[in-house]
């Protein structure tokens, strides 16, 4: 069955093949979607190289979502070439070297807003621009990937409260949209060893959490899980669903210890 | 390939990566040091070396290249 058939979708955060946005993006095509990526800045180039690896010829536009005239150029793009919309994908976080691993103190203002504008506001930056465009497919679907905000992590820190602000955000934004149709919700991801993972000084503290904890068990090499939660979201299977967080970790957030 | 064909298919893709002159891709010139490279580039132009060779390097692989001659002959030695 595809599940996507037919279903337009904007993808950021595809920086390399081990890329979480990369599973969604190949299986959202697989299952029968149009695909159009997104790369910001520094990564652009690698987007575009890993863009190739899809086949499909799929489109990369440039999208640094602290420069909000860039989003809205992605949505004339978009309005051009399809006319409408059905999903976006925000797969986009940062925090300067300060926020991650220092505890909360050393980081100032400048490098926290820094985080908070990239990793958090960012939803609301992304999905403005592309609101009448999924009007106009008569609803829409926006699917943000997240790590469990309701606790504390080891080095996590600023990133962390970041994550804790796009959830919230993402529940304002559900209230906001669903009267146009369009649903808002997470997916909170276990551990999975991206290049995003890489800048995380606490990763393998995560990583030995979800070995010990995890009811179903946890491969930190496997996007598949987490990629087939977001086709289901963008899908037409979750009608009624919005504002929610769906964790694919293996059951880690249920259990205790 | 012969070594010297394959190294300038090689020195063809770091210029284009890294953006650096083909005078400064050296056997002896490092990655980080010489020729300003971060490790986003490095992903990209493994990627880059990926596509020309055809050959697939795995990420353990990459641990303590640091210089134009290991990467080179990491590269080496998938085409056998």
């Amino acid at each position: 069955m595809e599940l996507l058939q037919g279903k337009k979708i904007l993808v950021t955060g595809v920086l390399t093949d081990d890329s979480l946005a990369y599973s969604v993006a190949k299986l959202a095509m697989e299952n029968g979607a149009s695909i159009m990526l997104t790369g910001a800045g520094r990564g652009l180039s690698l987007t575009r190289r890993t863009a190739r690896r899809l086949g499909g010829d799929v489109e990369v536009a440039e999208l640094d979502v602290t420069e909000q005239e860039q989003a809205a150029e992605v949505a004339k793009l978009v309005t051009s070439k399809w006319g409408s919309l059905d999903g976006i994908l925000h797969a986009i976080g940062f925090a300067p070297q300060e926020c991650l691993g220092n505890g909360m103190l050393q980081a100032g203002w400048d490098e926290v807003s820094i985080a908070l504008n990239v990793s958090a506001y960012s939803l609301k930056s992304l999905v403005e621009p592309f609101i009448p465009l999924m009007e106009k497919a008569g609803g829409g679907s926006v699917v943000g990937l997240d790590f469990d905000a309701t606790v504390a992590w080891p080095s996590y820190d600023w990133m962390g409260v970041a994550k804790a602000a796009l959830e919230s955000l993402s529940r304002y934004l559900a209230r906001e949209l669903g009267p146009k149709g369009i649903r808002v919700n997470m997916v909170a991801a276990g551990p999975i060893r991206t290049m995003a993972a890489k800048s995380i000084p606490g990763f393998a503290d995560f990583k030995a959490v979800w070995d010990s904890r995890s009811p179903l068990g946890w491969d930190d090499r496997d996007p598949l899980p987490v990629a087939k939660a977001c086709i289901a979201l963008f899908s037409d299977l979750f009608p009624m669903t919005t504002g929610e967080i769906l964790h694919v970790d293996g059951g880690v957030h249920a259990v205790g210890a | 390939m012969d070594h010297a064909e394959a190294f300038e298919k090689f020195k063809t893709c770091t210029v284009e990566v890294l953006q650096v002159s083909p005078e400064q891709v050296t056997m002896s010139a490092r990655f980080s040091d010489d020729l300003d490279a971060d490790s986003l580039d490095l992903v990209e132009l493994v990627m880059a070396l990926e596509e020309a060779f055809d050959i697939s390097v795995d990420e353990s692989e990459l641990e303590g290249v640091e210089t134009i001659e290991q990467a080179f002959v990491l590269v080496q030695a998938k085409l056998g």
